[in-house]
């Protein structure tokens, strides 16, 4: 299959590139070295594969490479300072305990963090609820966030 | 030992930066980029056996570079199952098999330069079947003419009732007392029969690993697995080569949960690495992780209860009819825990018989799952004493608090353990209490026309198996007299590589940063059975305490030749050695540390080895809170309250995650997990649309708190907590379920719709 030129932004860099009209984003994206982007499900359900379009959470595993053309990506690797921050709650909790859903819900938690004021309980779950984690049980994971949004004074 | 600072701190996990920020610490992070790709060709049949098979147009496609059929892989049969030597898991496998068992069973390996040729290529290899009748049903498995296992070189290499030609994987009984005498003499007799179905693992990281020759020639497996030493000994046997030819190694892991305790994708790119040379790796689809994976064994479980009319229970006799699928691995040993875990929480008993049979099918082979079998027993016993509870008009509470095992009791259904440590009766009051269970025992209709109702169930589970599990630990000092500390346990999100840290630490009092820890790798780690059976934190740490015993020995006596006083005349406080009537007189860990590296005959090392002989079971009490929609049986879990007692927690953190993440992959199991197939063994369950987990919508409160008691025998008083946790939920909520609408579900998961046709029928 012919290749398709696109470019895009990853992480701050601009990136022209040639790309396989078939290749979903999520293996784009690992090939290229972002291996933060992890894959859980053919069937959108799971969220591990979270990144940031134009600021906005998307699932790559549904979206082609190609669509990145001319928008801003931006993975958990172009994020580490507020990835290490929000890791940290997780990590007082345990709530990062395979570690595998990290990524992508982090990824999620910045994304909600500058979309929703003073989230409540409920929206929290109701924003993240795409984001699965098998580990955890996700109570966990709810504390650590609210933990992070009140050092931040943001949550009720 | 001087005074606890890191045993029972939360402290947070060693990887955890890593894990939080994203780096690559997974298998598929780490392979090479030029790794061949692998997959596999499946089988669309549930029994049939392959006439012809023919590869030529497949390898035509650009970028093969092998296919490989059952004509190309050594004839030795094997099990996948991460057992302890000689596993009692049958020997019923080859890597490719003339005759396939199940829908998904391998047919041919592919190997490729890209996944596209490999996806291709799986399309143009030309299969030929000769369509068999399967075995579809576990009830009629039992001496049935259809065999799943005729071959002649199946074998079982202990003695746990197998027999291919009755396709029986185990079989056998136990008892203790005098059964039938303690019926006759029983006010209130009941026999019941629930039936609890394939369950998956569903951890995030899918199956996978990477192989590759190193220097040597010697083929190297990175592999996402729970049993690095198993997996050596079950590929020499599967590839027919040496074990020195082997080593594995495991990074992180992204969750096992008992799924890769069983040798799931290993043997695929190993045989393609040895046949072409080259790197090569396999990554299970998440289709793949579901129709081809290692689930729980789906079990059909007969109680007979026997008990006094003020309720004390006499007797048990209970009949598990286990179904392995096609294949055998975990099934002669997940059974026995249908019986050894839920009979002995009943301490008043005179009696009790366990009879079982494991069968082969043609469905999905099952492995273990956290629980591994006690899970389903539990369920079952759980549900039937709640059951004769209110037969007897009793408070199930109270039946409870009648019966439990108290410590210091004998446990004869559990190998005839004495409960050294046990705060069990503590586990109740305390859940009783966080669910105020006195006020909400009686179901209330709420104004919306929903029920509110409560359950309660106990469970107990092992730490580790007794007299098989090894763990060791070797602990060495280095330069500056910091140390190093390799294990063979594996770290699946568990935080073992933590938490045994945190003991060492405590153990040669110095701080946590001084220790690094490294695991595993067979080429580097002493012996470890692996992290299953709920072994690691009982069993390897107790390798962990008296490795550092021994090491703080050594660094005693060098300390002492240093000093040139005598070894008695000297103490250690984790910073220096020094003399005890003058402890000006000193020598630093530093000094030592040095002094080990020059002009010494002693190695400032020790690999300690620990076995147990018995196996201190973490005992537990559930409660669920639920609403019941009576108009469309739909059942919302309000609350679920734990208390826990796995002897002291370590890290009382990640013991409390791992307890709620139990927890919910319990509720999971209770209300929706299920893996369903239709007339001809096709499995619908394969994908997260249609076997559901919980997600965060799911979940509303979970409230965990510890009764601790202290076993004598564990590292700082501590035993599991890894699978005990994942047992109270399907009795808790089937027995909420009866008190809000009267009916009893005995067949999992409790859906809308089971309950909707009870509520039909009553
Ligand atoms: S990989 Fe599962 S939602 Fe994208
Ligand atoms: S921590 Fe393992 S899946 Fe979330």
């Amino acid at each position: 299959m012919a290749k398709i030129l696109i470019s895009f932004t990853l992480n701050g860099k601009k990136i022209e590139d040639a790309v396989s009209p078939d290749q979903p984003l999520l293996e784009y994206l690992r090939e290229k070295g972002c291996k933060s982007v992890k894959r859980g499900c053919e069937t959108s359900n799971c969220g591990l594969c979270t990144v940031l379009m134009d600021n906005k959470p998307i699932l790559s595993c549904t979206m082609l490479a190609v669509r990145a053309d001319g928008h801003n990506i931006i993975t958990l690797e172009g994020k580490q300072q507020q990835a290490e921050e929000i890791g940290s709650y997780l990590a007082k909790e345990g709530a990062e305990q395979c570690g595998f859903c990290s990524p992508g819900l982090i990824m999620n938690i910045i994304a909600m963090k500058d979309e929703l004021k003073n989230p409540s309980e409920d929206e929290i779950r109701e924003y993240l609820s795409g984001n699965l984690c098998r580990c955890t049980g996700y109570v966990s994971q709810l504390r650590a966030i609210k933990a992070y949004l009140v050092s931040k004074e943001d949550c009720q | 030992m001087n005074a606890k600072k890191y045993v029972g701190a939360g402290v947070v996990k060693s990887d955890a930066k890593a894990l939080t920020t994203g780096k690559p610490v997974y298998t598929d992070d780490l392979a090479p980029a030029d790794c061949l790709i692998v997959k596999v060709l499946r089988s669309p049949h549930a029994h049939a056996l392959i006439t012809n098979i023919n590869t030529n147009i497949a390898m035509k496609v650009p970028g093969i570079v092998c296919v490989l059929t059952y004509e190309d892989v050594p004839q030795c049969r094997f099990t996948m199952a991460g057992q302890t030597y000689p596993e009692p898991s049958p020997y019923d496998r080859l890597i490719l098999d003339r005759r396939v068992r199940f829908v998904g069973d391998a047919v041919a390996i592919v190997a490729g330069e890209t996944e596209q040729a490999v996806d291709k290529a799986l399309k143009l290899i030309k299969v030929e079947y000769k369509v068999l009748e399967p075995v579809l049903d576990m009830r009629k498995a039992k001496d049935n003419k259809i065999l799943v296992h005729p071959e002649e070189s199946w074998k079982s290499l202990c003695p746990v009732g197998a027999d291919n030609m009755r396709n029986l994987c185990a079989s056998g009984s136990d008892s203790h007392g005098d059964v039938d005498g303690t019926f006759a003499k029983c006010d209130v007799v009941i026999e019941r029969t629930y039936r609890t179905k394939q369950n998956q693992q569903a951890m995030m990281e899918t199956f996978r690993t990477y192989t590759q020759l190193d220097t040597y020639g010697r083929l190297n497996v990175i592999s996402s697995t729970q049993v690095p030493f198993h997996v050596r000994r079950i590929l020499s046997h599967a590839l027919d080569i040496p074990k020195t030819q082997i080593r594995v190694i495991k990074p992180r892991l992204g969750g096992g949960f008992g799924a890769k305790q069983t040798v799931v994708t290993e043997v695929y790119p190993a045989i393609v690495t040895l046949k072409t040379g080259r790197p090569a790796k396999i990554v299970y689809s998440r289709y793949e992780s579901m129709i081809a994976s290692s689930p729980r064994h789906s079990m059909e479980l007969t109680v007979r209860m026997g008990a006094t009319n003020d309720g004390i229970i006499k007797v048990i006799d209970l009949y598990t009819l286990s179904n392995t699928g096609a294949f055998g691995e975990h099934g002669p040993t997940t059974v026995g825990l249908s019986a050894h875990k839920p009979i002995p929480l009943y301490g008043k008993q005179e009696a009790f018989r366990f009879t079982w049979d494991v069968v082969y099918t043609n469905t999905l082979s099952a492995g273990a799952y956290r629980g591994y079998g006690a899970t389903q027993g539990i369920f079952a016993v759980e549900s039937t004493v709640n059951e004769l509870a209110e037969i007897l008009n009793i408070d199930p509470v109270k039946m409870r608090e009648i019966n439990l095992v108290r410590e210091g009791q004998v446990m004869h259904a559990y190998y005839g353990e004495t409960a050294t440590s046990c705060a069990l009766d503590r586990c109740v009051e305390r859940v009783k209490n966080m669910i105020d269970w006195d006020k909400k025992a009686k179901p209330i209709t709420l104004p919306n026309g929903k029920i509110r109702a409560v359950g309660i169930a106990m469970a107990m589970q092992g730490s580790g198996i007794s007299n098989v599990d090894v763990g060791s630990v070797t602990i060495r000092m280095g330069d500056d007299g910091d140390y190093n500390m390799l294990i063979g346990c594996t770290d699946m999100g568990t935080g073992c590589d933590t938490i045994l840290a945190q003991m060492a630490a405590d153990c040669l009092d110095c701080d946590m940063k001084n220790i690094a820890v490294y695991a595993s790798d067979t080429d580097v780690s002493p012996y470890d059975s692996g992290s299953y059976a709920s072994a690691t934190t009982y069993v390897t740490g107790m390798a962990c305490v008296k490795a550092c015993e021994e090491l703080r020995n050594k660094i005693l006596l060098t300390g002492a030749e240093m000093l040139k006083v005598n070894v008695d005349d000297v103490d250690f406080d984790g910073q220096k050695v020094y003399v005890v009537a003058d402890p000006e007189k000193f020598v630093t860990r530093k000094q030592v540390g040095y002094k080990g590296q020059c002009f010494s005959n002693r190695e400032l090392a020790a690999t300690v080895s620990h076995s147990s002989p018995t196996s201190p079971p973490p005992f537990m009490a559930g409660a669920a809170e639920i609403e019941l929609d009576p108009e469309t049986g739909k059942v919302e879990l309000v609350d679920y309250c734990a208390a826990v007692d796995c002897g002291t927690p370590i890290n009382p953190n990640l013991a409390r995650v791992q307890t709620e993440g139990g927890l919910v992959q319990g509720i999971g199991m209770a209300l929706y997990e299920d893996i369903i197939y239709d007339e001809k063994g096709v499995n619908y369950s394969n994908s997260f649309m249609q076997y559901k987990i919980p997600s965060r919508l799911d979940i509303n409160k979970v409230r965990v708190e510890f009764e601790s008691s202290y076993e004598p025998s564990g590292p700082f008083g501590a035993k599991s907590i890894g699978e005990v946790v994942i047992n109270t939920p399907s009795p808790a909520i089937a027995a909420a379920v009866a008190t809000a609408c009267g009916v009893r579900i005995r067949e999992l998961p409790i859906t809308a719709e089971k309950i909707v046709i009870g509520l039909k029928n009553k």
